[in-house]
């Protein structure tokens, strides 16, 4: 087991710094070059020389990946002598444009896009659950055809187009919901809710159609196993052959992929949150490429790559935890 | 122990069993007006090739055919028809006095609940009333009267950690912990191996000589039924061939087909048959 | 063992072991499928490799044929090593040893006619097809017992028995010297079962090559071999002639294995032959009359 857990804590590592590696080849050393871009428009050489040397962009590009990399530990210094900023650990650097420390900019904006990811994602599960369970049940019926029918569109419509209609719909014309503004949760709970109403669905009808359309397959086939038919020859009530023997197999492949989903979601809904002008780290994301602003960029990458990682991680203690043929090991 | 209305007949008598299931081009019926009966205390054999419907026959018994088969005839069990009982009655009499194990022992256990589970969940829903704490010991007793050995430790382990002979014991633990008055097999040792299969034949014979318990055994394998059962059933493409006394069919088959069935399985002992009587069936376009 | 005459086929010291677990750290545990087995085919006879499952006896076919490499040991064919045969020597091997498998509908592409499947083991080895394709797999299937007017059609249009058919055929296509039979039978209904033993057989004394038979089942094994080797947990325990083996094994598994396989009376085959001999007897008495 600890064996296990060491195996993939090192793959982890090592997946994270590739991901680093390849940020940094592409966004340091391929885009143009970024002191120019910082000194603006009355440059002179000495100024961008000056800012090549704070940044460390003249040293060679094995060196800059290290400061890089160490300053995510240890934290780094730009520049030298009284001009000197400490950048405390984990230093991501700073914004071109902002010039404000990277980690804050991200910390900010995690509560808006957790607060997305999170209700998108009990919105899915449950919609997603009870209509894979009901299109199960009612196999071959009008409303699994139903159903099946309604998560083909779901998946089908873009992100983009759902966000622009959605909002036509329920704010423009039908006047339901209030015009999204951003207002803290403490300050009028009902606002806050119904600002996020609207991304919550737009996130979560792509998501719960495939959850739907999984669920469902998952349940049937589940049904056709030998040991519901154990189940049902040892005399079970329909309902604990159904609880027990069809719904816990059935789900656990769902924990699996929802674990990565919900990670992905957690670094940045990138379209959704610039439409509803969501201040998270999609849109954080969308304004730095923008801008191209790459200390930004770099951090909200490795932040995606590093969710994802851990999701995978979390989702392996899990399944062992639920699966007793990987937690425990045949006797044989 | 269920109360027995001892009608003096037979345990389980059959007649004009038919299974269809309804197609496009018409019922097709995969048994066909069957027709057999089962002593008390008997052993049953019911043999024939793929195809032939004898697995069906058991779902049959059973009430779990698969979804849009239709039973039709009448299947009497200790005097109780059970074609005419609800779902309800007959969930009542499935597992506690009818219990099944099936081919492959793997499959048959839900890899996500202990063995221990498995078999204390089949007591505790037809007994009412049970604690969870005497439903386990129910389950140990039952383990070590199938030979499990530590059944106080392996009550608590998955199907998994078990050999596959072990795991056809634990499915045998789990009916036999209801008592049943009715086993039925369905090629309960084709999956194991042949040691195991031994082994797991023994089982079943001192089981029914302990608990004069009835059993059908389904097998395609005919020197199986030559050693285990008094009785036995003949089938090929969902009807009855032949059905007589064990000694009766295996010395003095009246049908074609029993006799091309006999020639055909490979002897251990000797290099009989084969040779001699299919080479002029060889050809089976 | 050694009558003098060079053997077809002949494995020494076969060792084959499989990585169990292990990841980025350490190496994992190593598991011996197959210890130390020597064995030799004899050309045109028929050794069947017996044992439960987990012996080693399909892994052990598996290295035979080169479908896995050894960890260890040595396999020589007709006197020149296989295990270092590369390229062109391989396809050549390849063209002189064939496997029959299991189960006959996996191991036929579905979505080939049987003329593609049976010549496609010439096609592969960029041999010509001696008659044209249509003429050599018909050919073919007449002499594995199918009707030659199906070469057009699809595994699935055949039964399980005619789908094992079509495999032989297939393996006889490039005239072997040795066909590794891996389970061929076991899948079958025993009324089929016992008309591809016979056929097997036919085939083996019409064209003298040899069969690696593997096989749990000892009475099929009765019925086929001219020796056997016994396998279990990895090693052969056993080798000897089908009758010595039989009759009066010498090791302790091989009793137990042979004890444990369920049997028809001897006495009621008996009975069942007078009985039809009487009826027989009998029919022609009625109908001379």
């Amino acid at each position: 087991m600890s064996r296990f857990l060491l195996n993939r804590l090192l793959g982890m590592v090592v997946v994270l710094f590739l991901v680093c590696l390849f940020t940094f080849v592409v966004f340091f050393v391929l885009s143009p070059d970024p002191a120019v871009q910082i000194c603006g428009k009355n440059c002179t050489p000495e100024a961008i020389d000056q800012i090549r040397e704070n940044l460390g962009l003249d040293q060679p590009f094995l060196t800059q990946f290290w400061t890089f990399i160490s300053g995510l530990f240890v934290g780094r210094t730009y520049g030298t002598g009284p001009n000197a900023i400490d950048c405390a650990a984990p230093c991501l650097g700073y914004s071109f444009q902002t010039s404000q420390p990277v980690a804050d900019m991200i910390m900010q904006r995690l509560p808006v896009s957790a607060t997305i990811a999170i209700g998108a994602a009990v919105l899915w599960l449950l919609a997603g659950i009870a209509g894979g369970l009901i299109s199960a049940v009612r196999e071959g019926r009008f409303a699994d055809r139903f159903i099946t029918g309604l998560t083909l569109t779901g998946m089908s419509i873009p992100n983009y187009v759902l966000a622009l209609a959605l909002q036509f719909l329920l704010v423009v014309t039908l006047g339901w919901l209030p015009f999204p503004q951003a207002v803290p949760f403490g300050d009028d709970p009902v606002q806050w809710f119904m600002n996020f109403l609207m991304p919550w669905i737009v996130l979560a009808i792509g998501a719960a159609a495939v959850y739907t359309r999984l669920t469902r397959a998952n349940v049937i086939e589940s049904l056709q196993e030998n040991y519901v038919r154990t189940a049902r020859a040892k005399g079970l009530s329909p309902g604990l052959v159904w609880r027990r023997h069809a719904l816990r197999p059935a789900l656990t492949p769902i924990v699996t992929i929802f674990g990565m989903d919900f990670a992905n979601l957690l670094g940045g809904a990138l379209i959704t949150e610039t439409v509803f002008g969501l201040n998270g780290i999609g849109k954080l994301a969308a304004d730095s490429i923008t801008k191209n602003d790459q200390p930004v960029i770099m951090g909200v990458t490795l932040l995606a790559a590093f969710l994802v990682v851990v999701g995978a991680m979390v989702v392996d203690l899990l399944y062992t935890a639920i699966d007793p043929r990987v937690r425990v090991g045949s006797a044989k | 122990m269920s109360t027995t209305s001892d009608t003096g007949g037979p345990l389980l008598r059959v007649r004009g069993l038919t299974v269809g299931f309804p197609t496009a081009a018409g019922s097709v019926e995969v048994v066909k007006s069957l027709d057999f009966e089962l002593a008390r205390g008997g052993a049953l054999g019911i043999v024939g090739e793929s195809g032939s419907g004898k697995s069906m026959t058991s779902l049959a018994i059973m009430g779990l055919l698969p979804k849009g088969a239709r039973r039709t005839g009448s299947i009497e069990f200790d005097g109780t028809e059970l074609t005419a009982l609800r779902e309800r009655a007959m969930r009542a009499v499935r597992g506690d006095r009818i219990a099944m194990i099936f081919q492959d022992p793997l499959s048959s256990l839900n890899p996500y609940y202990t063995v221990g589970t498995q078999i204390a969940e089949a007591y505790r829903s037809h007994r009412k009333g049970v604690t969870r704490r005497q439903a386990r010991a129910v389950a140990i007793e039952a383990m070590e009267r199938v030979h499990i050995h530590d059944a106080a430790r392996r009550v608590d382990h998955y199907p998994h950690q078990f050999s596959g002979g072990m795991r056809q014991r634990v499915m045998i633990a789990m009916m036999l912990s209801m008592e049943p008055e009715l086993l039925i097999a369905d090629e309960p040792t084709t999956a194991l191996d042949v040691t195991v299969q031994a082994q797991i034949l023994d089982l079943l014979a001192e089981i029914r000589a302990d608990t004069g318990a009835g059993l059908i055994l389904i097998t395609h394998d005919l020197a199986v039924v030559s050693e285990v059962t008094d009785h036995i059933v003949v089938m090929r493409e969902g009807e009855l061939v032949e059905q007589g006394p064990v000694e009766r069919i295996f010395t003095d088959p009246r049908e074609a087909y029993t006799r091309m069935l006999l020639d055909a399985v490979p002897r251990i002992d000797d290099e009989i048959g084969l040779l001699k009587t299919t080479a002029s069936a060889e050809e089976d376009r | 063992m050694s009558d003098g005459s060079e053997p077809l086929l002949r494995a020494t010291h076969l060792v084959k072991e499989f990585a169990v677990g292990g990841g980025l750290l350490g190496r994992g545990r190593r598991f011996t499928a197959v210890d130390d087995v020597s064995l030799e085919v004899r050309t045109g006879e028929t050794l069947a490799l017996v044992g439960e499952s987990g012996s080693g006896k399909s892994t052990t076919a598996r290295l035979i044929a080169r479908l896995l490499d050894v960890t260890a040991g040595d396999i020589e064919f007709a006197g020149r090593p296989v295990h270092a045969l590369t390229g062109k020597a391989l396809h050549a091997y390849r063209g002189e040893v064939q496997v029959v498998f299991q189960d006959p509908y996996s191991s036929l592409n579905p979505k080939h006619t049987v003329e593609r499947i049976v010549t496609a083991p010439l096609v592969y080895q960029k041999r010509p097809i001696p008659g044209g394709a249509r003429a050599f797999t018909g050919a073919l299937m007449e002499r594995v017992g199918l009707n030659p007017d199906h070469s057009a059609r699809f595994p699935a249009q055949f039964s399980g028995g005619q789908a094992q058919r079509i495999g032989i055929a297939r393996a006889l296509a490039v005239s072997p010297k040795l066909i590794i039979a891996d389970e061929a039978v076991s899948a079958l209904d025993v009324s089929v079962q016992a008309q591809v033993i016979n056929l097997l057989r036919r085939l083996q004394e019409e064209e003298g090559f040899s069969y690696l038979f593997i096989a749990h089942d000892l009475a099929v094994v009765r019925q086929i071999a001219t020796r056997v080797a016994v396998m279990n947990g990895g090693r052969i325990v056993e080798t000897g002639d089908r009758d010595q083996v039989f009759d009066s094994p010498r090791d302790e598994y091989t009793r137990k294995l042979l004890a444990a396989v369920p049997r028809i009376r001897p006495e009621w085959d008996a009975e069942r032959r007078r009985n039809e001999q009487a009826r027989k007897d009998r029919e022609r008495e009625e109908a001379g009359r």
